[in-house]
């Protein structure tokens, strides 16, 4: 929630791009957050990212859309390091995070991220979802911790269920939930993979809510995702996978309104036809 | 529960009276059962003709008495053994468990020891590792070479563990990956996903049948005293031999069964609580 740079990040925010970034079409305002090159992952000769680039600058909301299968959750899990590439370079804030040697825990604490089934730990109260990664991972007291949790949980309206378990909340309330632990951590960059699919329709709106007032507040963020609508509101800058590559980006009015590629356009063509059926 | 007073429906009165007569009516029905299979079983035991000379050879209250200290005593051994024998194997299998879920090549060897022991010990029987134990160590001469008794729970510990060990390590395996993701995901590191995330819930799973096999073990130390040191079987063996009368058998059993139920009795209600948190009660 914090939208200053945490102490642990790498450049200060004045440090302008590294000498290889050029002024391309993903370059953003702010200084770059993430940075991927040449991304490659293949699950047992399927190549699921194939020579994937993308760059995110600071306070920037990137959305990643696409069919299904064309590697955005692979794309999230790669970046987080939870899965392990076959080609390509990552950088977080300008440190290579993918080179040998690097310690994949410590990156993920400066990364949060979010999963589409919510994944909160159902045999620890809401608190305790929130407070593991601070008390355990950044070694704060309980004390300490459970306050911020509390904070955070106060703002987005589930102060009253710090005590429940997990199985006691609603889908929407599971999810806000979720981000709130990815946010404990003051993560430099939040990947939202889908979080609103597994939502009926009526608590989707609290979740979107959410990441809305995360943009406002400067959170960097990735996010995987169905919903155009909300893409082209919230996100700085839409990105359509395809076979494991950044077909088209730019801008939600361009690349939603105005694209330019043929699979982008039949791919948003097959939205519009689902959502009239 | 709504503690606000609220005057049942006609529906709900006649609903609730339904359900106290149906359950009236279930246990005069059991009670009925009961008491006419059990008449039955009593008469056609004592009505046998061989019953006075069963009563006299496994039901003789004098040498009950008589008999009673010793197996006590050796029932004491089984008490020590079973406590000390079940927390070593518990800790010994959740040790080799978690060995068994290192991932990595830097880990090859470790994983492939702790899978090579499962299958070991659970293919070989328990008697084949006691007589190894209790008769080839000490028959090695070593110094400090421990007594047999403890070689013999050594025996149990190393026995049971394998099989314990495969116990948790389904509660382990039972856990959804996305659980390790979510934790890996906050910068947890292995140990902590585990410690933290894994097996309190892998362990609220398999503790059913982590007692059960407790249960198991706890009719196994006797075996112990194939190698020497008296337990309760032993001594009501030994009691019956200078009889020729298997009463102390009886005695002993019936200890047995007495020593089982709190823990079956913990067991049940591991389970049951266990069932009502999967249906999310
Ligand atoms: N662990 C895995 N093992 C094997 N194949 C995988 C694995 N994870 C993903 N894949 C494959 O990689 C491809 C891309 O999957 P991914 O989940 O990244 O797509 P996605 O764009 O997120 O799709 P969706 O919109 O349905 O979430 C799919 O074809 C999938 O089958
Ligand atoms: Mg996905």
């Amino acid at each position: 929630m914090d939208p200053k740079p945490t102490p642990t990040a790498g450049p200060g925010p004045n440090v302008g791009p590294g000498p290889n970034a050029g002024p391309g079409p993903n370059a953003g305002p702010g200084p770059e957050v993430l940075r991927c090159r040449g991304l490659r992952k293949e699950f047992g000769g399927q190549v699921v990212l194939d020579g994937l680039d993308l760059t995110v600058a600071e306070h920037q909301v990137v959305a990643l859309i696409g069919a299904s299968g064309s590697g955005k959750s692979t794309l999230l899990r790669c970046v987080n390091l939870l899965e392990e590439l076959h080609d390509g370079t990552i950088e977080l804030d300008g440190e290579e995070i993918s080179a040998p040697g690097i310690d994949p825990d410590k990156v993920r604490r400066r990364i949060g991220m979010v999963f589409q089934s919510y994944n909160l730990f159902p045999h620890l109260s809401v608190l305790d979802n929130v407070t593991l990664a601070p008390r355990r991972v950044h070694r704060r007291s309980r004390a300490e911790a459970e306050t911020r949790a509390r904070e955070l949980l106060d703002r987005v309206g589930l102060a009253a269920k710090a005590d429940a378990y997990p199985d006691r909340l609603s889908g929407g309330q599971q999810q806000r939930v979720a981000i709130v632990r990815a946010l404990a951590n003051s993560p430099r960059l939040l990947l939202l993979d889908e979080v609103t699919s597994a939502l009926d329709p009526e608590l989707v709106g609290e979740v979107l809510t959410m990441i809305r007032d995360l943009k406002a507040e400067g959170m960097t963020m990735v996010l995987a995702t169905h919903e155009m609508g909300f893409a082209r509101e919230v996100a700085d800058q839409v990105c359509f996978l395809d076979a494991g590559r950044v077909v088209e980006s730019g801008p939600p009015e361009q690349v939603l309104a105005h694209p330019t590629q043929p699979r982008t356009r039949q791919f948003l063509a097959r939205i519009i036809e689902a959502n009239r059926l | 529960m709504s503690t606000v007073l609220h005057d049942p429906s006609p529906a709900q009165q006649a609903r609730t009276a339904y359900r106290r007569r149906q359950t009236v009516l279930s246990v005069l029905i059991a009670a009925a059962s009961t008491a006419a299979v059990g008449t039955l079983l009593a008469v056609t035991v004592t009505g046998a003709p061989g019953w006075d000379r069963v009563q006299q050879t496994f039901l003789d209250p004098q040498l009950a008495r008589d008999a009673l200290p010793q197996v006590l005593t050796g029932l004491w051994l089984n008490v020590r053994l079973l406590v000390c024998c079940a927390i070593g194997a518990l800790l010994l299998g959740l040790l080799i468990a978690v060995l068994r879920t290192l991932r990595g090549p830097v880990f090859f060897p470790i994983r492939a020891l702790a899978a090579g022991y499962t299958y070991a010990f659970r293919g070989l029987p328990l008697i084949i590792v006691l007589y190894l134990l209790t008769f080839g160590v000490p028959g090695l001469r070593l110094q400090g070479t421990p007594s047999v008794l403890v070689l013999g729970g050594l025996a149990l510990i190393l026995t049971y563990a394998g099989y314990l060990a495969e116990v948790f390590r389904a509660g382990i395996e039972s856990v959804h990956p996305s659980q390790l993701a979510a934790a890996r995901s906050l910068g947890l590191t292995h140990r902590q996903t585990m410690r933290h995330v894994v097996l309190p819930q892998a362990l609220r799973r398999v503790a059913p049948p982590l007692l059960n096999d407790v249960v198991a073990l706890q009719k196994d130390v006797g075996l112990v005293s194939l190698a020497g040191p008296i337990d309760a079987v032993r001594a009501a063996q030994i009691a019956s031999a200078q009889t020729f009368n298997y009463t102390p058998y009886i005695v002993a059993g019936v200890l047995f069964v007495l020593l089982a139920i709190p823990l079956i009795a913990v067991t049940d209600q591991v389970t049951l609580r266990a069932a009502r948190r999967q249906s999310g009660g």
